[in-house]
């Protein structure tokens, strides 16, 4: 028997159909209903867990009442486990039982979570259970950034089904992003990168005559962490290292206790500084004359600047040259790109052009692609 | 009565024999062949061999080889072949890029004959001026074909032929003074990875262009990797998308520009054989797979042969021997004289069955048959291509409107988003019908791939059945999706644990090797 927690947020969405650009805090949500918003998140709960049905008999659903899970798990034919049944009123549900409710599925323990929502909900969950609880999210709110959603509630149920019946699947960290809804609705678009959560991976496997299976995406980052090291950085050097999983594993190659999500810089293999802000950054740029940048394409849009990592501001690019800049990207995650440029919004365009055109790109031991940014 | 001819769908069953492992067949003391017992004086003579060797290269014991009779032998292959969908048996078209095709059974007759079948590589070139012919005949033809200069035909494979052309190109920067230099390949995403994987095992750094919007590649990210860095260009032309690049000539000039050389990976000529040339395209080397385009049997079905093709330049550089002919006494011999060769890229002289069935299909279509051939792989490729975009849930991604060369690459991304049904799935649903289908090398630029290569081989009633089982099985994964994902459901096996692929702690290449690791895995602890 396997064990499936269900989340669902039950007012996600709702702002984005009448231009609210989100449903983050009360008064937004009150405003939402005010302008005629319906809820969406029951009727795409249920196109994923219809992809589950098939599993009823051995998978059990561990969820909360009413609104929030409850009611789809028993809709798609599941007898659910109902917890925090006292404590959780699922006409009025705030992120505070999101958060909760994360929790208890934390300590209760499940084979996979499933939550329905957006960034926020991600953002919610993700401080609760980090990478501790394998997660996927049903694709439900306004805002969808981050890499830990499947394309459509369809693929969703899909992929939950896929992890559950095949226990090779593959999982591996993905970006948990939000954008600031005050300034989006404010027309400003500042992404910032929260953190990352265990997401199973279906890998696009081959099983013809002609191709072995393929490296694991972290077996790929340790490679181009090794190649980067022994081939490519420079002595007397300061390297500034932009946040992702690319990255963390060149910080973890060098022994740095570099951060996830921030910004950190280092000379001659020691850390300089960590979890860098823009004025740090500004400083050491100053203070250093010889730097270079690395960086990773941010979640599945391929932001290289501009989004989760602001600390790298137009004003730091400007110490820097695009010469200096190495970035290292796995070729799943090219491909994940789908032919679109990597992309840079730095608020200034005059920064923007000077990053823009072909970049080398790292892709492997000795292996580069020619990419384009814009 | 057989199938229905009106829907073209068989009622197909693989045979499932639930052969074991030939090892596990064995009967102590049960022997093929009983072979008589040596005389005394050929026993004296071998105990003399045995004792020149060194104590530590004598087994102790002998080798755990099965022991079988010869009909329990010959009832296990059997029993394998048909648990197999062989090149014979099924439409293999959807096996693209790999330019599947008829190989002509008298070809197969041609090759046991005793002057071929029974030479060996050590017999004095008098005694073997047939088979000396038969490659010197090829090396002629493919340079007409080609219009390189001279041609390698050592090569037991693409691969090894590839490995064959980098070798060649690291021996060129070396010759002209340029190591440390020209460091650099370029290649692309829709160009065989064997060429960048041969690229990178000399030590150069590969450079990877991706496909721009219309799915050819990029010249602008081309025109931003090839430097003076750039030692060559590797790429596979028309790629794997099947688009045509009516830029070729920009790529090779550019490189050219640079000082650098131009790789042409012909493995798969199909499409364009008889109509356009390497030499035309600008390039300075490339190499045909006689087991592709020229009929030789393939894959396990071979020996391959990837034979290599340069322009005078750079035929000091090529792999010996050659083999060339005294104009005075019309004799043939081998040649290994020259100077700066890269030696030997597989033992002896090549594969010569191959190279005398890639001789006798060259020589039974002539150079208008060879036109033929392209013509006919390209309009088929055309047909399948038009019917199978009807077909609900596939597309073909870049180019839209654009003719097709000799293959398509092809997606099921909407049917997955709006089934479920993957690739994978159809690959496994195809079983049931008779036939197979391959997706894509990774990585998966084209997301759900499939590529389908309709050659010249195949007539059309079999390309409307093939268009038939895939428009049944994408009916089914809209209206039934289940049967699709849970397939295969008529053919030996079912599902294969993959896991074991991804873990080399797994990974049993031998059976003592399985025994070691696996012996006591099955076992309940």
């Amino acid at each position: 028997m396997k064990t499936v927690g269900l989340i669902v947020n039950p007012i996600a969405g709702m702002g984005g159909s009448v231009g609210l650009k989100g449903t983050d805090g009360m008064s937004v949500l009150r405003q939402a209903i005010e302008r005629g918003a319906t809820p969406r998140s029951q009727s795409r709960t249920a196109v994923a867990l219809a992809g589950l049905s098939p599993l009823r008999d051995v998978v059990r659903i561990v969820t909360f009442p009413g609104d929030m899970g409850e009611n789809a798990a028993r809709a798609a034919g599941f007898s659910p486990e109902v917890l925090l049944k006292d404590e959780i009123d699922p006409t009025t549900t705030t992120r505070n039982d999101t958060i909760r409710a994360a929790g208890a599925i934390l300590r209760r323990g499940v084979d996979l979570l499933l939550f329905a929502g957006g960034d926020g909900t991600a953002r919610d969950i993700c401080g609760v259970v980090g990478t501790d609880v394998v997660s996927l999210g049903i694709p439900a709110g306004v805002k969808i950034h981050s890499a830990v959603f499947g394309c459509s509630p369809r693929e969703s149920g899909d992929v939950a089904r896929q992890f559950l019946e095949d226990p090779a699947t593959a999982t591996r960290a993905s970006e948990v992003m939000d954008i600031d809804e005050e300034l989006f609705r404010e027309g400003s678009v500042q992404a910032r990168l929260h953190g990352f959560l265990c997401v199973p991976y279906v890998r696009q496997r081959v099983q013809g005559l002609k191709a072995g299976s393929a490296l694991s995406e972290e077996s790929v980052q340790r490679t181009i962490a090794g190649y980067v090291v022994r081939e490519l950085m420079e002595p007397e050097t300061l390297y500034v290292i932009g946040p992702g999983t690319t990255t963390m594993a060149l910080k973890d190659r060098l022994g740095l206790d570099g951060t996830l999500l921030g910004v950190d810089a280092a000379l001659g293999g020691k850390m300089t500084g960590k979890d860098l802000t823009e004025a740090r950054l500004l400083d050491l740029c100053d203070a250093y004359k010889r730097r270079k940048l690395v960086m990773t394409p941010i979640g599945g849009q391929g932001f290289l600047f501009g989004r989760g990592n602001q600390q790298i501001s137009a004003r730091v690019l400007r110490f820097f040259d695009p010469s200096d800049l190495l970035v290292l990207c796995t070729p799943a995650k090219l491909c994940a790109l789908e032919g679109s440029p990597m992309l840079v919004d730095t608020g200034d365009p005059g920064i923007d052009a000077k990053y823009s055109g072909y970049i080398r790109c790292v892709t492997g031991n000795g292996q580069y692609a020619m990419y384009r940014v814009r | 009565m057989g199938m229905d001819m009106t829907t073209k769908l068989r009622d197909f069953h693989q045979a499932r024999w639930d052969e074991p492992i030939i090892f596990e067949l064995t009967t102590p003391g049960e022997r093929g062949v009983l072979v008589p017992e040596a005389p005394a004086d050929v026993r004296r003579a071998g105990e003399k061999a045995l004792a020149a060797l060194p104590a530590d290269m004598v087994r102790q014991e002998a080798p755990k080889l099965p022991e079988m009779g010869q009909m329990r032998v010959l009832k296990h292959y059997l029993r394998l072949s048909q648990e197999n969908l062989g090149a014979d048996l099924n439409i293999d078209i959807g096996q693209g890029t790999c330019t599947m095709k008829y190989s002509p059974k008298v070809n197969e007759i041609l090759s046991r004959n005793s002057g071929i079948a029974d030479i060996h590589p050590y017999q004095d070139e008098s005694t073997v001026q047939g088979a000396l012919e038969i490659v010197y005949e090829l090396d002629r033809a493919l340079r007409a074909i080609s219009g390189m200069d001279a041609f390698s035909l050592q090569s037991g494979g693409g691969s090894q032929g590839l490995y064959a052309i980098i070798s060649i190109i690291r021996a060129w920067v070396e010759h002209t003074g340029q190591l440390g230099r020209k460091d650099e390949i370029v290649t692309t995403i829709f160009s065989h990875p064997t060429n960048a994987a041969v690229a990178k095992l000399m030590g150069f750094r590969i450079i990877t262009i991706y496909p721009g919007p219309d799915g050819r590649p990029d010249i602008e990210a081309f025109r931003a990797a090839v430097s003076d860095r750039t030692a060559a260009l590797m790429i596979t032309n028309p790629e794997d998308t099947g688009v045509y690049n009516h830029r070729i000539g920009e790529f090779t000039d550019l490189v050219h520009a640079h000082g650098g050389l131009c790789s042409y990976d012909q493995a798969n000529l199909n499409g364009i054989i008889g109509v356009t040339r390497a030499l035309e395209s600008g390039f300075d080397l490339c190499f045909f797979n006689l087991h592709k385009t020229f009929s030789a049997p393939h894959g396990c079905g071979g020996p391959g042969s990837g034979v290599v093709g340069v322009r005078s330049s750079l035929r000091r550089f090529l792999p010996v021997p050659l083999v060339e002919k005294d104009e005075a006494t019309g004799r043939y011999y081998l040649d290994y004289d020259l100077p700066n060769s890269v030696g030997k890229i597989k033992n002896f002289h090549g594969n010569i069955h191959a190279m005398l069935k890639a001789l006798a299909w060259i020589r039974a279509l002539g150079a208008d048959g060879l036109r033929e051939v392209a013509r006919v792989a390209v309009l088929n490729n055309n047909y399948m291509f038009r019917n199978v975009l009807k077909i609900r849930g596939a597309s073909a991604p870049y180019a839209p409107g654009e003719h097709r060369m000799e293959q398509v690459r092809y997606s099921w991304q909407t049917m997955k988003r709006e089934t479920g049904v993957t690739t994978s799935d159809v690959q496994n649903r195809m079983f049931d019908f008779g036939v197979h289908y391959w997706t894509s090398h990774e990585p998966w630029v084209v997301p759900e791939p499939f590529t389908i290569e309709p050659t010249e081989s195949y007539s059309k009633q079999e390309l409307d059945e093939f268009l038939a089982i895939t428009a049944e099985i994408a009916r089914e994964a809209y209206e039934t999706p289940e049967v699709v994902r849970s397939a295969p459901h008529r053919s030996t096996v079912h599902h294969i644990d993959h896991s074991y692929f991804d873990d080399e702690k797994k990974w049993a290449i031998t059976w003592r090797m399985y025994r070691k690791k696996f012996d006591d895995y099955f076992v309940a602890k």
